[in-house]
């Protein structure tokens, strides 16, 4: 029998800042504000990553799955490979009804970019696979490209939104992409990291997506061994070398797959004290003590600030002892959520109400509709 | 016979500190020391003495010292002492070589080749006394998923759930029978079980019948090959059930309570006549394959009314891990694995010293087989087997456990010296003996406290580590052997343990 190498992952040790940015009636704006909102966290990125997830930006093909994938390599010959073995095995698992390289600005800007192309596609889905629902065909497939062609990496996924990120400042990234220029969505979310312990890459950058789904992070997770292992059971390959897509398999998890409300899924994330709980009326207690007994293993544990971008909706939640703090905001039908107020002062001095939620507190804002769970 | 054997301990006597009391000469049960009235002095046979300490600990004047003896056979590295003597005492005897305890071998002991992870700048270690730090652990099946219906945030759990044992710390003390060991030092683990927030386990000695009402709200209730003391109540009256297959200091063999250990109330609980011998066959001879072990599964969650978790006893031996997976399969919510080191009452030394898997290899990889068959959270593992310290405890909870037993850390907690003579029933230390006057030496407040300070220590241990790895709740490390790293280990052990190498 061979041996079971070792596991010898990698986990990325970062610290960040974020921003989000949403129109609740789904008026669409460019990433100019949002650039300019992380541009003034410059601080607390070094230079190593930047990246934003968009929207409502590709309302011309809403229908089709937007594949963002970056070909890396050191020589174009490489990058041309990867892109001709993908291109091979998309044309075989699902209908491209158009494909593009993501148009980009002055190489100058940034370091070693990679070949970022866009394919919008429809499964095809043949024998077994056809028992699966269109959404976990994509993931499966998506996780298929990213753990076995060497040098392609699927990094958005979604319908009619995108991811954008790569190595450098967040506005350089930005400014790369012309985000301020050729897009506009009707919310924005942005990252600019601080890693401690990876080598740069393009594909470390964040938001991590699947399918819809987008994070962005700012913190580091104590607990990604653990959330690791319970992930990989369900199918979830994780490649990136970080700890954040460890939360968005889990968001993908219990949100898509399990179908369960953020309200749940914010006291499985971050659950309250035991000591707490206890204090809880009965139907309270039974639930929370279930929710911690089954989904133990998703706890993430340290220091978090996420903020989860999906169709329709954007999310923000810290962990559950708020180590890592974020503040939310709204100005009439916009809402905001930042690593620092100052930031969204800077792109709208006035605000109607500005808040520090509690740890764990999930703060969600939807088109047309704000809520403030379980207040 | 002239026996020649030397003795293994002398006894020095301080003659100007002796006051002859003659404590040392009741303290000891093997009759080392014995008082000479005409020279009014005491007299200690090196021959008897077994290095229990007993003597040496309650000599009021301090006057004793028992050491290893001075005499020794010409040295060889292959011909130990210990291999002479064992011989030696074959050759006189034909008989096989007893023991009790965890084996005394040099194996590796993995715990001390692992090191623990603290957090530096990037991830904020979290003060154990000002923060919440969670210990909580519930042991037994999980569904894969949960179904909750949530209406106008009113929220309903759907799914049905297997029931579990809720810990407080992730610590439970191992099966050790009454009558194996006494009343009072078995009474004094499920005080200190109830006190603590924590599960004593009965053993396959059943449980008396005036601690049911007491204690069964903190007892894990045996069902070994031997059955003894089981009726529906027994099953009833505690929070679990334990299938023991096997142990980690004798796996593939049964165990012998020797008649004279089987008192009236040890015969009463067991249901057996009074001063027979009580045997338990190496198998269960309802069980001669995974099949079989299923159907005494599910004859158990009948007869309890799938109210408690069915837990599987069984010895990390080579290829136990995919055993565990088909007990899993079998509909087990528990498996607790014991491992080479684990103690005994009495086990023949060859199978004692030679027979089983160490407990951190086991737990690393049964831990991992379960995760690659998706099955983990359909089970909880409970390691043993050589758990000596806190950090012990933690290092096993990355490694995959979800709690640990502990057996002779307890009995040492007690007073235990480990001085393996519990087969022969004469505990000075009043732990595994049926003597009433050797056991009522064990006072169940005193040695009840002792564990429970133990449990406590430990508690604060691991909170104190944990909170340096900049996590505050047990089960974001369970199975996170990021938080590890190996020192002075082979390649193949850390591929085994799936640790990286420290600097890795």
């Amino acid at each position: 029998m061979p041996r079971i190498r070792r596991e010898l992952y990698n986990k990325e040790i970062c610290a960040c800042s974020i921003f989000g940015a949403m129109n609740r009636d789904s008026e669409r704006f460019t990433g100019a504000g949002v650039m300019k909102a992380i541009a003034n966290m410059h601080v607390r990125g070094n230079g190593l990553g930047g990246g934003f997830a968009a929207y409502g930006i590709y309302p011309q093909y809403e229908d089709y799955y937007a594949f963002h994938l970056m070909f890396t390599g050191r020589s174009v010959a490489a990058k041309l490979s990867a892109k001709k073995e993908l291109d091979a095995f998309l044309c075989q698992k699902f209908d491209v009804v158009y494909d593009e390289e993501i148009p980009h600005g002055d190489e100058a800007t940034v370091s070693d970019p990679p070949l970022v192309w866009r394919y919008f596609v429809l499964p095809k889905k043949q024998g077994e696979d056809s028992l699966l629902s269109d959404e976990d065909y994509i993931v499966s497939n998506v996780m298929l490209v990213n753990t076995r062609i060497e040098n392609a990496n699927v990094f958005s996924s979604g319908k009619n939104m995108g991811c954008f990120k790569g190595v450098g400042y967040p506005e350089d990234i930005g400014v790369y992409f012309m985000l301020d220029k050729l897009y506009s969505a009707y919310a924005w979310t942005a990252h600019g990291r601080f890693p401690t312990n990876t080598q740069a890459w393009w594909g470390g950058a964040h938001p991590f997506g699947l399918l819809d789904t987008t994070i962005v992070h700012n913190g580091e997770i104590s607990s990604y061994g653990t959330n690791r292992w319970y992930l990989e059971m369900y199918g979830y390959a994780c490649t990136l070398q970080t700890d954040t897509e460890v939360i968005a398999y889990a968001a993908d998890l219990l949100m898509r797959r399990q179908k369960l409300p953020i309200e749940i899924v914010a006291k499985i994330l971050a659950p309250p004290i035991w000591n707490a709980i206890d204090q809880m009326n009965e139907t309270e207690k039974k639930l929370l003590t279930t929710l911690r007994m089954v989904y133990a293993p998703l706890l993430m544990n340290g220091p978090f600030a996420i903020i989860i971008g999906q169709t329709g909706r954007m999310i923000g939640l810290t962990d559950r002892i708020r180590l890592r703090p974020i503040t939310a905001a709204t100005r009439g039908e916009m809402f905001y959520l930042s690593s620092e107020e100052a930031s969204i002062r800077l792109i709208s001095p006035q605000l109607d109400r500005v808040w520090t939620p509690n740890g764990g507190e999930p703060v969600v804002g939807e088109l047309n509709s704000m809520r403030k769970v379980l207040q | 016979m002239k026996s020649f054997v030397f003795p293994e301990f002398e006894i020095i006597r301080d003659e100007e500190k002796c006051g002859q009391c003659r404590g040392c000469e009741r303290q000891c049960a093997f009759g080392t020391h014995t008082y000479d009235p005409v020279a009014d002095r005491l007299i200690s046979d090196n021959y008897k003495c077994v290095g229990c300490q007993r003597c040496v600990i309650f000599c009021p004047k301090d006057a004793i010292v028992v050491r290893p003896t001075q005499s020794f056979y010409r040295p060889n590295a292959s011909w130990s002492r210990e291999k002479l003597e064992d011989l030696k005492k074959q050759a006189e005897t034909g008989g096989v070589i007893l023991t009790g305890c965890g084996t005394d071998k040099q194996f590796r002991i993995y715990w001390d080749h692992i090191v623990l992870n603290a957090s530096q700048v990037t991830n904020p270690s979290i003060d154990p006394l000002r923060e919440p730090m969670e210990l909580r652990t519930f042991l037994g099946a999980k569904p894969d998923l949960m179904d909750i219906s949530a209406k106008d945030g009113d929220v309903e759990i759907k799914t049905s759930l297997s029931p579990n044992l809720m810990v407080e710390t992730p610590i439970l003390f191992s099966a050790m029978s009454y009558g194996a060991i006494s009343y009072n030092a078995f009474r004094s683990l499920a005080t200190a079980a109830c006190k603590s927030g924590t599960y004593f386990n009965t053993g396959e000695g059943g449980l008396p019948q005036e601690m049911r009402d007491e204690f069964g709200r903190c007892a894990i209730v045996q069902v070994a090959s031997g059955r003894f003391g089981i009726d529906a109540e027994y099953l009833n009256c505690a929070q679990a059930v334990e299938i023991k297959v096997g142990q980690g200091a004798k796996p593939g063999i049964g165990g012998h309570l020797p008649g004279e250990k089987v008192s009236a109330a040890v015969a009463q609980t067991r249901m057996i006549p009074m001063g027979t011998d009580a045997i338990s066959p190496a198998p269960h001879h309802d069980i001669y394959s995974i099949e079989d072990l299923s159907m005494l599964i599910f004859a158990l969650k009948e007869a309890t009314n799938y109210e408690k978790p069915i837990s599987v006893k069984i010895a990390a031996v080579h290829n136990f891990a995919a055993i565990a997976s088909g007990i899993v399969r079998a509909g087990a919510d528990i498996i607790a694995i014991d491992g080479l080191r684990g103690g005994t009452g009495a086990a023949p030394k060859a199978i004692r010293d030679n027979v089983g898997i160490p407990i951190e290899l086991a737990i690393s990889s049964l831990d991992r087989r379960l995760r690659n068959e998706g099955i983990r959270n359909r089970c909880s593992i409970i390691a043993a087997g050589g758990i000596r310290c806190s950090s012990d405890v933690i290092k096993a909870i990355a490694l995959g456990a979800d709690a640990v037993y502990i057996g002779s850390a307890a009995l040492i907690a007690m007073g235990c010296t480990l001085c393996q003579k519990c087969y022969t029933g004469k505990c000075n230390w009043g732990i595994c003996t049926q003597d009433p006057r050797l056991s009522g030496r064990l006072n169940v407040d005193i040695a009840s406290q002792r564990l429970s300070n133990l449990i406590t220590a430990w508690s604060h241990e691991i909170s104190e580590m944990l909170g340096g790895m900049g996590i505050n709740a047990l089960e974001s490390l369970r199975g996170n052997r990021d938080h590890l790293r190996g020192v002075g280990l082979y390649e193949w052990e850390l591929d085994v343990l799936g640790i990286k190498g420290a600097g890795e």
